[in-house]
């Protein structure tokens, strides 16, 4: 306290500070109002973020070097194992393929019968998930690709198993996505048995969802299997989301209690496939060596 | 007392990139929500150091640089900094001579009022979270602060004394 008032001027205490306070705080809730509403903040979102982009790069550099080094230091016993494995499954994978095309090539037809219009392929591409934590309020994750590759915000992402999550946030190199089971996350879905629709909401936890408009006397049991609907417009219908893990039902509540667990394995990916559906937009990165089509 | 013309920018540089390295860096999932806030606690720091170099402008471009890699709204962490900053800086001479407890807890306050912002901020935008993620940080926060300025008033020492 003596020292302050024995200088001239003492910028902790003048005026001015509060007055830039005030300024930063209105200009804060400016951005965020803008930020909020609209996208016109996404070019410096996009600057920003490629300043970020070392940081990125330098928290993902030890994890991805340990994976290397476990895996240029694994024994030839184990990959010869590990070979054979993936031959058997290449091999199952193959047969149950064959029955595939056939059941394709008859969908084609009937649907040719019935008038609809045939589905298209969807394009995909392999993008990695770097090991970088983001935002802390919402379960998301990011991933090493970005406009420049054609990602745009709420394009779909699968892994091997199901669905993931979408992309919300597109960056020029990296971006990032919010998994299917954070809380301001829905998602259409049916149940591949009957085409039953409703919608699949996150829960905040990494394992469950939960169907809360599913009505008490709807056709819904345990081990029913949910696929996108793609009534949202935002995933490309058919693809697997979760497995019914239990239905409750109450009497005088109008709807059930059904929650689901992911069938991806939305804890444990390090890679994901984005897909590009016929009519979204954004431009496949066709001329990739990642690129490919879903069958 | 603290040279207050020697800024030591390479060292508030070096630590605010460690500290944004830690705020992204890859925990378990249990131990996520109770991540400190390291760049709140940085910045809190170098205001009580260095009140008259440390604006709070500073501290709004960093918290901006915190919500692109956050992805959260932009201005949110803005907000927050430059408000902590500012009580910081108004009650600095007061918060040197508060003996570690009392410093610590007033560091639990402002990590609370940043929280806090947060919270309302994410509350206006329809951001929903659980409260671990609020509270987690703040406790996590204020249990490391002393271990921080003992690190920090080192690292700031020897700073010095290689001017």
């Amino acid at each position: 306290m003596v020292t302050s008032r024995q200088e001239n001027i003492n910028p902790t205490r003048s005026p001015a500070l509060g007055l830039r306070l005030l300024a930063l705080i209105f200009l804060s809730i400016v951005l965020m109002y803008v930020d909020n509403r609209d996208n016109h903040l996404n070019s410096v979102r996009k600057a920003i973020g490629v300043a970020v982009y070392p940081l990125r790069v330098a928290v993902d550099a030890p994890v991805r070097f340990w994976s290397w080094l476990s895996d240029s230091t694994t024994s030839r016993n184990e990959l010869e194992l590990e070979l054979g494995r993936l031959r058997v499954e290449r091999l199952l994978t193959k047969a149950r393929l064959q029955r595939f095309n056939a059941l394709e090539a008859e969908n084609a037809r009937l649907r040719a019968l019935l008038d609809a219009r045939s589905r298209v392929r969807d394009a995909v591409r392999v993008a990695e998930i770097m090991s970088v934590d983001a935002n802390p309020f919402s379960h998301s994750l990011v991933i090493n690709v970005g406009s420049r590759d054609g990602v745009f915000d709420g394009q779909a992402l699968v892994d091997a198993d199901g669905v993931v999550g979408q992309v919300i946030k597109t960056g020029l190199l990296t971006s990032q996505a919010m998994l299917i089971s954070d809380t301001d996350h829905a998602l259409p879905v049916e149940v591949n048995r009957n085409g039953l629709r409703t919608i699949a909401v996150g829960t905040g936890q990494i394992g469950s969802l939960k169907l809360p408009f599913v009505v008490n006397s709807a056709d819904i049991r345990a081990g029913d299997l949910l696929v996108t609907s793609g009534l949202g417009g935002v995933f490309p219908a058919g693809y697997p989301v979760a497995v019914v893990a239990s239905v409750t039902r109450i009497p005088h509540e109008p709807y059930a209690n059904v929650s689901a667990t992911p069938a991806a394995a939305l804890g444990q990916v390090r890679e994901v496939m984005l897909i590009w559906s016929a009519g979204a937009q954004g431009n496949p990165a066709e001329n990739s060596p990642a690129a490919g089509h879903v069958e | 007392m603290i040279q207050h013309n020697a800024m030591p920018r390479r060292t508030v540089i070096v630590t605010l990139i460690v500290g944004l390295l830690l705020t992204i860096m890859p925990l378990p999932e249990s131990l996520d929500p109770f991540r400190p806030d390291w760049l709140a606690l940085l910045v809190i720091f170098w205001a009580m150091q260095l009140p008259r170099t440390w604006s709070i402008g500073t501290a709004w471009i960093i918290g901006l640089i915190l919500d692109v890699s956050q992805g959260t709204l932009l201005g949110q962490h803005s907000l927050a900094f430059c408000v902590i900053v500012f009580i910081t800086v108004r009650f600095h001479l007061l918060m040197r001579v508060f003996p570690l407890p009392q410093l610590t807890a007033t560091v639990f306050g402002l990590l609370a009022v940043y929280q806090f912002l947060l919270f309302w901020t994410n509350g206006v935008a329809g951001t929903h979270a659980a409260s671990t993620v609020y509270w987690g940080p703040v406790i996590t926060g204020a249990l490391i602060w002393p271990l921080l300025v003992m690190i920090l008033s080192g690292v700031r020492y020897q700073d010095r004394s290689g001017n």
